[in-house]
């Protein structure tokens, strides 16, 4: 733990990420206390207000009010739970499901490795957007929904990853010692081949979390995300297109806070990546 | 040596199919190794000697491997054995250890991670205990302030230290058998010699059959006490190591030592054996060596030559040796 903080403060970038971090997880934790308002209050009489420090701007909504009169900064805030959930659960389960397959493919080979890498080919033939809207309509839109379709479409990235490094890890000399040695297999591919790919496997999915924020989005735009009625970032963006010329704050306020927490998310998986690598210790 | 040899292998015949046929990269193979014997196993690259010791740890993939024969660990059959019976004997009864140990330990673990895991996998024993074993044996293999070494990464290690860690490894549970497939070809030779004198010295305290793998002979000589030389997946001669250089049977073997360079030697050219290892998708339709041997007869390229059981216990495959021979003796091209 003390070596972890150690290296941590070495990296100012990893400081960085794990600051934005922070104050994204502190928002999403305590968003109902930090709330000015009832993020779902509409007020006509008061829609699309600028944020506060702007010459139109009023001290009662620091971030404005949207097309609806609701206040942005509650939103926004509110927002970050969904959005935060949606990003972690989802880079979970496309994560795990794509490495446990991944491992079975690489490691295996044979007909395993051919029947797991035709159904990853399958995938990537569908665009990304079909794939998601097919599986949202046919499960209809919830926030599990959107977790499970956040995995479902993200977890051919790993396993492809994933195998390949396994199939130049899996000959190498250090693991035919463990075998000689009487490892099992599972032994040999849960302890000895898997932390070797993990670093690689956390650079996918700092990238993919980000990926998972805009195609959350992308569904709300659509109509097949999460309730309506549950404020995501996503939504604000894609509620705001509408008055992108007339009042940029509205989409530049929830674009800023997804672009910040996927930079954060980078940079604190970048140092990770570094952390967990003895190889780089030198 | 009456009693019943650890290590038993019959007629251990391996092949290989691939998609220019199949290949018998070993065929026929027999020998036997007593309790604290040194057998060493000889012969040039592609002559069967790491698929001979990796198919005793079955450690081939199977296919494209397909294993026949016996081999016997103390009576018992290992080609039989289930994948989880073999896990329990590898590393436990017989180990092995790798040639090259500069990537034959994780470069993610400790070596006091990586040599407890072994002792854990085989032995129940908290991780203490663990820990006090992997000291016990990194000193006992000359590995200096061992309690620092645990803590260390593989890339903290020079060569000699990795394979030192790698033996260490290998006897954590003080195996029957350890199978060292040329440990020292990758050290230099100062470390080789170092590396060669621990082995016998743990064959000696420890009493374990040691099969040294090698194409030096070099190494051969100050190390075992029987060699066995291999040629195109065959044993063509074996014999106790003294026998081997002074009186050898085999044309091959007489090949070889004609090749060795010797300190002081300046005059005339290197010997050499004529021809090159024929490829071993097509192999000669009688004796594998026949098309290089300066001494073949007509025979030798007609019909396999039978393993023949001298008196004296050795063991040459050549129709030299045959009574045959002298029958048709005139038949020398």
């Amino acid at each position: 733990m003390k070596a972890l903080w150690r290296s941590l403060k070495q990296s100012k970038t990893g400081m960085i990420g794990l600051a934005i971090v922070l104050v994204v997880v502190v928002c999403a934790i305590f968003a109902y206390q930090l709330a000015p308002c009832d993020p779902l209050q509409q007020d006509l009489m008061n829609k699309l207000h600028d944020p506060a420090w702007t010459a139109t701007g009023t001290q009662e909504h620091l971030l404005g009010t949207d097309q609806l009169g609701r206040d942005v900064l509650s939103r926004l805030l509110v927002g970050a739970r969904i959005t935060l959930l949606v990003a972690l659960a989802g880079t979970v389960v496309g994560g795990v499901v794509g490495v446990v397959l991944g491992c079975l493919a690489g490691y295996y080979g044979g007909w395993v490795d051919a029947v797991l890498m035709r159904l990853v080919d399958i995938q990537l033939c569908f665009p990304f957007t079909l794939l998601a809207l097919f599986i949202a309509a046919v499960l209809g839109g919830s926030l599990g929904n959107v977790i499970l379709i956040a995995g479902i479409t993200s977890w051919v990235r790993y396993a492809r990853l994933v195998r390949g490094e396994i199939l130049s890890i899996k000959e190498s000399e250090y693991i035919e010692a463990i075998r000689a040695e009487g490892g099992s297999d599972a032994r040999i591919i849960f302890r000895h081949i898997l932390p070797n790919v993990i670093s690689s496997v956390i650079v996918i999915a700092t990238l993919e979390m980000a990926k998972i924020v805009l195609m959350e989005a992308s569904l709300s735009f659509l109509g097949y995300g999460v309730p309506v009625t549950i404020p995501t970032w996503g939504r604000m963006l894609s509620e705001a297109r509408a008055n992108m010329v007339s009042n940029p704050w509205q989409c530049i306020l929830p674009g800023l806070c997804i672009t910040l927490t996927v930079l954060g998310v980078n940079l604190l998986g970048d140092w990770l990546r570094d952390y967990l690598d003895p190889k780089l210790d030198v | 040596m009456s009693e019943r040899p650890v290590l038993e292998v019959n007629d251990l015949t391996v092949t290989f199919k691939t998609k220019y046929g199949s290949a018998a990269a070993v065929s026929g193979v027999s020998f036997a190794l007593a309790k604290g014997e040194k057998l060493g196993l000889v012969g040039e690259s592609g002559s069967g000697k790491s698929v001979t010791s990796k198919s005793i740890l079955r450690l081939l993939p199977s296919p494209p491997a397909q294993i026949r024969g016996s081999i016997k660990l103390d009576g018992e059959e290992l080609l039989t054995k289930s994948e989880q019976e073999m896990c329990h004997c590898r590393g436990n009864r017989i180990s092995m250890i790798f040639q090259e140990p500069m990537v034959s330990l994780n470069p993610l673990y400790t070596i006091g991670n990586q040599l407890g895991e072994v002792v854990r996998l085989h032995k129940k024993v908290s991780r203490a205990e663990a820990d006090k074993q992997v000291i016990e044996m990194l000193r006992t293999v000359g590995i200096p302030s061992p309690e620092t070494r645990l803590k260390q990464y593989p890339f903290e290690l020079s060569g000699g230290m990795r394979q030192r860690a790698m033996i260490a490894m290998a006897l954590l549970c003080d195996p029957e058998v350890l199978i060292a497939d040329e440990p020292t070809t990758a050290l230099d030779v100062t470390i080789q010699a170092q590396i060669l004198d621990l082995l016998k010295e743990l064959n000696r305290k420890m009493g374990t059959s040691i099969i040294l793998i090698t194409h030096d002979l070099g190494v051969i000589a100050s190390m075992v006490d029987t060699v066995a030389v291999m040629y195109c997946g065959h044993i063509v001669e074996k014999a106790p190591v003294r026998q081997l250089f002074h009186d050898p049977l085999h044309p091959y073997t007489k090949g070889l030592l004609n090749s060795i360079p010797k300190v002081g030697r300046t005059e005339g050219d290197l010997q050499t054996i004529e021809g090159a290892v024929p490829s071993i998708y097509n192999l000669p339709a009688g004796c594998a060596f026949s098309n290089r041997c300066g001494e073949c007869g007509r025979i030798c390229k007609e019909k396999e030559p039978p393993t023949l059981q001298l008196e004296d216990g050795r063991v040459v495959k050549c129709w030299k040796y045959t009574p045959q021979w002298g029958e048709e003796g005139a038949n020398h091209e």
